[in-house]
């Protein structure tokens, strides 16, 4: 067998990066590029309870974990969330993914006094795909755009510092002027300081009927891993909860074989990155936490 | 100590670890220094006069500021037990960028200018003094393991903030590491946090620009022992130092050197206008831009 058809193994440096498919696969909107297909009726993962969370994150604090993702799905249509979050920042930072559609001024004014009750940062991160409606509609559906920029809007009022990702559905060349774009946008609904994410897409689920898939040849081999700082995989320090399990990393769910266990301690493993989005997390690195591993990061 | 000889530190076995220089019960951890040269001064003669028997400094002793080599002279004539940080290990391997680790385009824009800057005006002899120092350093200190690094004592250039580094993750740290007190910079924001486990960690700050508070002063730690009754081991406490310093000085010799105009700001207000995406929210939101 020729070396680069080996799948590469990434081992678990640390397990720094707790994910929680909290929301399921269960959303209000149906975005023509989401990875895992959410939609309103998409029950394949459910939602994860105050109970299995408590679980996990108890069992994390010996690992050592850093920080806790929470997505979905819409994970606020968990309407265990909110203790979720204040449950997770008596122990450690929290992110809760978004699309800030679902927002109402009580859960926004939930959301701070448990920000504000913590040491730790609870930072919201909110989807939107354009900087004007029919920019974000034609893939996260009608209507959206005026209601995300609602939700914003109740966020910025309470004192959030909301981090905007949008996954990058237009031409390279163009990401200066789209980035500009959004700046005005944002500033213009009150976001003064606005923090913004650029997110490659993911060629599965939705977003392989908008664009395409991933060639065959666009897979992680052995030889590639050679020189490669692997702190830049997400595989090499975080895994994923969900309602089935602990999987590698969010974007894998679906994936056989990517679900390492019951618990934590089962899913330190290492783990064969053979699946074509590990090639998208390999070009682009990290790209589902809030900022990088770092530039150097080879001695850990 | 002559400047061909730097000090070796940093050794792995924590048994094997030498005593604190002279048995000090006090002793001054300055964090990135930015090539802010009057700052540095002022620090050294202020731990001194508060009682500092030993100095070190956690390394990054470029970035931001005017006259990279002046900083030099300094730590070397007053003993500055040193380490090395992400840009000093970039300007000793010259590399082409200061593994910051910035991740937003204006971070690493102003990152670069300010490396760029930097690397031309450090002299062949300083960046040969840098190659030699270690990533780490290990003393005793009342009976402590006490640990110095950069980022972290895993990553140079890993950011811990007191917003995003829960008291279980740090417990791990002194755990791999055994370490009883850990010390470490980066990030420009001091920090402090007494573990359940009864251990320390401490962020000590940086004496190259303020720390994002609206007021031009910069910080340092003092660590020391805690008197105790013999047979007692005493216990260690860090506490931070403000230093006042002629930052107008530092804006003229910044603007002198052509240094971008959003650097001298953060120096003459005390609010950072670079390097702002890496912040997590609650320090975020503390500042203003």
């Amino acid at each position: 067998m020729k070396a680069e058809s080996v799948p590469p193994l990434v081992r678990l440096a640390s397990l720094d990066e707790l994910w929680f498919q909290v929301g399921g696969t269960l959303c209000n909107l149906s975005c023509t590029h989401c990875f895992i297909s959410c939609h309103p009726h998409n029950h394949n993962f459910g939602f994860l309870g105050l109970d299995a969370v408590k679980r996990f994150l108890d069992e994390s604090l010996e690992l050592g974990v850093k920080e806790y993702y929470f997505t979905g799905g819409e994970p606020f249509l968990n309407r265990d969330l909110p203790s979720i979050l204040e449950e997770t920042l008596r122990r450690g930072p929290a992110t809760v993914l978004t699309n800030a559609t679902v927002f109402t001024e009580r859960t926004v004014a939930e959301l701070w006094k448990i920000s504000e009750q913590s040491r730790y940062s609870l930072e919201i991160r909110v989807s939107i795909d354009g900087y004007e409606a029919v920019m974000n509609d034609r893939i996260r559906g009608e209507g959206t755009f005026d209601a995300a920029m609602r939700g914003l809007e109740m966020l910025v009022r309470e004192g959030f510092l909301p981090i905007i990702t949008i996954v990058q559905t237009w031409p390279e060349g163009e990401t200066a002027v789209v980035f500009q774009r959004f700046v005005e946008t944002l500033k213009l609904r009150g976001c003064s300081r606005p923090r913004i994410k650029i997110l490659p897409t993911l060629r599965l689920g939705m977003e392989e009927l908008r664009t395409r898939g991933y060639l065959p040849e666009e897979r992680v081999t052995a030889e590639m891993l050679v020189g490669y700082n692997q702190d830049l995989l997400l595989c090499n320090h975080s895994r994923m909860v969900t309602d089935r399990g602990v999987a590698v990393c969010p974007i894998l769910i679906e994936a056989s074989p990517a679900h390492l266990g019951s618990s934590l301690k089962e899913a330190l493993g290492p783990f064969a990155i053979q699946h074509a989005p590990c090639y998208t997390c390999y070009l682009y690195g990290t790209i589902c936490a809030n900022s990088s591993a770092g530039a150097s990061g080879a001695d850990r | 100590m002559s400047a061909e000889e730097p000090p070796v530190w940093g050794l792995p076995q924590m048994e094997a670890c030498p005593a604190v220089p002279g048995g000090a019960s006090k002793v001054a951890l300055l964090g990135g220094i930015y090539s802010n040269h009057i700052a540095l001064r002022q620090a050294i003669d202020d731990a001194r006069r508060r009682g500092a028997e030993a100095i070190f400094c956690l390394g990054d002793l470029g970035a931001f500021g005017p006259h990279p080599d002046r900083v030099y002279p300094l730590l070397k004539e007053n003993g500055v037990i040193t380490l090395a940080g992400n840009y000093d290990d970039s300007l000793a391997k010259g590399l082409d960028d200061c593994q910051c680790g910035y991740t937003d385009p204006r971070d690493n824009h102003f990152a670069l200018l300010s490396y760029r800057y930097t690397f031309s005006h450090t002299s062949d002899e300083n960046r040969r003094w840098l190659r030699a120092l270690p990533r780490e350093i290990r003393f005793l200190m009342g009976g402590h393991r006490v640990l110095l690094s950069h980022g972290s004592p895993r990553r140079i250039n890993e950011f811990l903030w007191e917003s995003t580094t829960p008291d279980h993750f740090l417990e791990k740290l002194c755990r791999e590491q055994e370490a009883d007190a850990i010390f470490v910079t980066h990030t420009g924001i001091k920090w402090k946090r007494d573990l359940p486990s009864g251990k320390l960690f401490a962020n000590v700050g940086v004496l190259g620009r303020p720390e994002n508070d609206g007021t031009t002063r910069v910080w340092y730690a003092l660590l020391e022992e805690s008197s105790a009754p013999p047979g007692v081991k005493p216990c260690l406490r860090v506490g931070f130092v403000p230093v006042e310093y002629d930052y107008r000085e530092l804006a003229r010799e910044m603007r002198e050197e052509g240094l971008p105009e959003e650097f001298v700001k953060t120096i003459e207000t005390g609010w950072w206008t670079t390097c702002l995406e890496i912040l997590p929210a609650k320090e975020r939101q503390r500042g203003k831009w």
